[in-house]
């Protein structure tokens, strides 16, 4: 099953390739790893998404991103109410007569037209990693000439917050405790 | 104040406690090693960084305090490796600093540059690379407090030539700041009311001791525990020494070649207690029939290792010592009688296996060196090795009362660790007695230390016990490859003239009458010693769980008494 992990980091260098090394080392797979700066200076945050068999082997994966030094926090927001989105940049072959089908199929998405070139577009899109799945399938028998994708970023809803674990006797071998934005930092 | 880079670098190891280091000059840290002489520090000139590593690891486990490696650049640096995982491996607390070209160079490939902290990445707790002087005071003092606590580790500081060069202010932190940082120390109430209700109703319980007891400082907790609630200790091969092997709880050594009654305890216990231990395969055997019918209760101070081979039913996550005192109070006091009388059964079967009950052949073997040499140093020597048969033999058979005293590559298992370790140990205890039981194969990877030793007048005594052959990887082919022996056939040098050129006084021990008085003339003699035993060259190491197997089902040594032979 798939989870979505955030977690919080010290911007300095290669803080990056510690946590892709995480990942290779213990053999866990990345399915999309999306950095950026945050709100707070000095603290990036990684909305990582990864393949996992169940929570035990979810919770492997934050006890192990918790070794590493420079990772502030983090939280699983696989199971709450969040918003969760991926920008895509399309480029797709249109001659001027094919533009208004883009044109039209990009409206369905709330896509939008970002470049015109005389034989081709550039469809910029937003959305859950579903509605850019759904798009890009009607777009592909136009004829995809590159795409280029961010990756998964997510940011829970209202009040809600994600989860962090902590190992512990509770239930299935570890305390789930709701946090809310980022402690103690 | 202003300093230079390299100036703040002695200033930060010597407020950090540190008075000597192991390590090696080059290009890349002259600066540091010019600033040296200002500062009351103490350099050991090793003969390859690897060895300085090594030193490092040993004199931090000896000690219980830092050790400090340096070596130069690119190849200098890449010498560490081996013995930066070895402490990586084991959780020792090392800080290595090696030096890096200038930061105007880096990654123009320019003369010995290499990414060393790209390659010690996954090798170490944490890694720095420097490249401003006034970064360097604050890396130090986390690299340091990184290293130590919570589970402690290697540390790597690369700092730039130009780093050590310029001059920046100088100020110790009084503390760290590391926000993402945090070990652990007690474990949550409500799960240590959920183990100690999981003690109560055990009827065979099993303590696993390994080396977060010795790291955490919990021996003395460990013991109250276990004779509050009368339940058996057995150890990892690093968790040796901190419960005492003469207890009558002592269950010695479990695992591959552990103590057959210690293996049977586990797979039939019905709670298994793992104090700071990580369920290696080098202890569970197969993890699919691993101690089915015991819970189990995980105590460790590192998240990750929960529910990481062996899933638990109660992790408690914390400092050892502390969660251990937070437990002792809460439990009742046990009597296991029965399960002790079933123990003492399997124990006494062992025992008609041991080779300690073999009659005198007339041959040497290291199970019967080692027991000689407990015997004269009554079991008070600080015992090093490397890594295989011998290792397993000196585990089995110099039996530990005292922690700290006992230093060998586990997780990693790295052949060479033995002197050099040795020397890290004496300059941690020069009063003390110091050991290292090496194999031929072992020895000669890091012999050139033999020449630091002499250095030093480091006085260490060394015992190698040479087979002339690779002899565990030949057991293992004995068994596993039907005898097929390919590439473990070894002649060495002759080991007394070795030591002898390098003016250390040497012994060739051949028959077991000669044993004593060898032992006897290198515990006499000052400084270091080199004793060749020519041992049984095809011996195997009993019992034995193969790769695969159950925890239980171990080859065993044939049972030979004297009137067998007779």
């Amino acid at each position: 099953m798939q989870y979505t992990l955030i977690a919080h980091v010290e911007d300095k260098p290669g803080v990056l390739n510690r946590v892709a090394s995480l990942f290779r080392r213990r053999n866990f797979n990345i399915e999309s790893l999306a950095v950026g700066r945050t709100e707070k200076q000095g603290v990036s945050r990684m909305t990582i998404v990864t393949n996992c068999e169940n929570d035990v082997d979810a919770h492997k994966i934050e006890a192990n991103l918790y070794k590493l030094v420079n990772v502030i926090d983090v939280q699983d927001v696989t199971r709450e109410p969040s918003v969760t989105r991926d920008l895509a940049l399309i480029k797709v072959k249109a001659s001027p007569e094919q533009r208004a089908e883009v044109n039209s199929l990009a409206a369905i998405f709330r896509a939008r037209i970002v470049d015109v070139a005389p034989d081709s577009v550039i469809v910029e899109a937003t959305g859950t990693e579903d509605k850019i799945e759904g798009m890009i399938e009607l777009l592909r028998p136009l004829g995809i000439i590159e795409m280029v994708r961010t990756g998964q970023i997510a940011m829970t809803r209202g009040e809600h917050s994600g989860i962090r674990r902590t190992p512990g006797a509770n239930g299935n071998g570890w305390h789930a405790e709701e946090v809310s934005g980022l402690a103690e930092y | 104040m202003k300093k230079t880079g390299a100036e703040i670098v002695w200033e930060c190891l010597t407020r950090e406690g540190v008075d000597v280091v192991f390590g090696y000059p080059g290009g890349a840290n002259m600066p540091i090693y010019d600033a040296m002489l200002s500062y009351p520090v103490h350099h050991v000139l090793v003969r390859h960084e690897q060895g300085a590593a090594h030193m490092a690891d040993g004199y931090a486990r000896a000690s219980g305090k830092v050790g400090v490696a340096m070596a130069t650049s690119g190849p200098g640096a890449t010498n560490l490796v081996t013995g930066i995982a070895t402490a990586m491996m084991d959780s020792s607390p090392i800080v290595c600093i090696t030096g890096q070209v200038a930061a105007s160079l880096i990654g123009g490939d320019a003369f010995q540059e290499t990414d060393v902290t790209g390659i010690t990445l996954p090798i170490t707790k944490h890694n720095y690379l420097v490249t401003r002087a006034d970064e360097i005071a604050e890396v130090i003092a986390e690299a340091f407090y990184i290293a130590r606590s919570g589970r402690p580790g290697p540390v790597l500081i690369d700092i730039c030539k130009s780093a050590q060069i310029e001059s920046a202010d100088f100020e110790y932190p009084e503390e760290v700041k590391l926000p993402g940082y945090q070990p652990p120390s007690h474990a949550p109430k409500a799960d240590l009311d959920k183990a100690v209700n999981l003690i109560a109703k055990a009827k065979r319980p099993v303590i696993l001791c390994g080396q977060g007891v010795l790291m955490s400082g919990g021996e003395e907790a460990l013991q109250h525990f276990a004779v509050k609630t009368q339940t058996p200790v057995a150890m990892t091969l690093l968790g040796l020494g901190a419960f005492p092997a003469s207890h009558d709880l002592s269950l010695g050594m479990m695992g591959m070649h552990g103590e057959a009654h210690a293996n049977l305890a586990i797979q039939n216990a019905d709670l298994l207690l793992a104090f700071g231990m990580r369920f290696d395969d080098r202890v569970t055997g197969t993890l699919s029939t691993y101690a089915l019918g015991a819970k189990k209760i995980h105590i460790d101070i590192d998240p990750s290792e929960i529910h990481k081979n062996v899933k638990v039913d109660v992790p408690l996550v914390g400092d050892l010592k502390t969660v251990v005192t937070d437990l002792v109070p809460m439990v009742d006091e046990y009597e296991h009688e029965e399960w002790m009388q079933q123990i003492g059964e399997w124990k006494a079967e062992g025992n008609a296996r041991s080779i300690m009950s073999w009659p005198d052949d007339g041959k040497l073997h290291v199970s019967h060196l080692v027991h000689e040499l407990w015997n004269a140093t009554e079991g008070g020597a600080i015992v090093t090795t490397d890594v295989g048969q011998h290792q397993m033999w000196t585990a089995q058979y110099y039996f530990l009362e005292k922690p700290k005293r006992w230093l060998t590559s586990g997780g990693a298992g790295t052949m060479g660790f033995g002197l050099p370790s040795a020397i890290g140990a004496w300059f941690a205890h020069k009063d003390e007695e110091i050991w290292t039981v090496v194999g031929d194969g072992g020895f000669q990877m890091t012999a050139a230390e033999l020449s630091t030793a002499v250095q030093e007048g480091a006085n260490v005594k060394i015992a190698i016990m040479n087979n002339s052959f690779l002899g565990m990887v030949r057991q293992w082919q004995e068994f596993f490859f039907e005898k097929r022996y390919s590439g473990v056939n070894m002649t060495g040098p002759d080991f007394v003239k070795l030591a002898d050129a390098h003016g250390v006084p040497g012994r060739l021990v051949t028959k077991p009458e000669e044993v004593e008085d060898a032992i006897k003339f290198a515990r006499e003699t000052s400084g270091p010693v080199v004793l060749e035993f020519r041992v049984e060259q095809e011996e195997a190491v009993y019992p034995m769980v193969p790769a695969g197997a159950a925890l239980d089902e171990m080859l065993r040594r044939p049972v030979r008494t004297k009137a067998e032979k007779e």
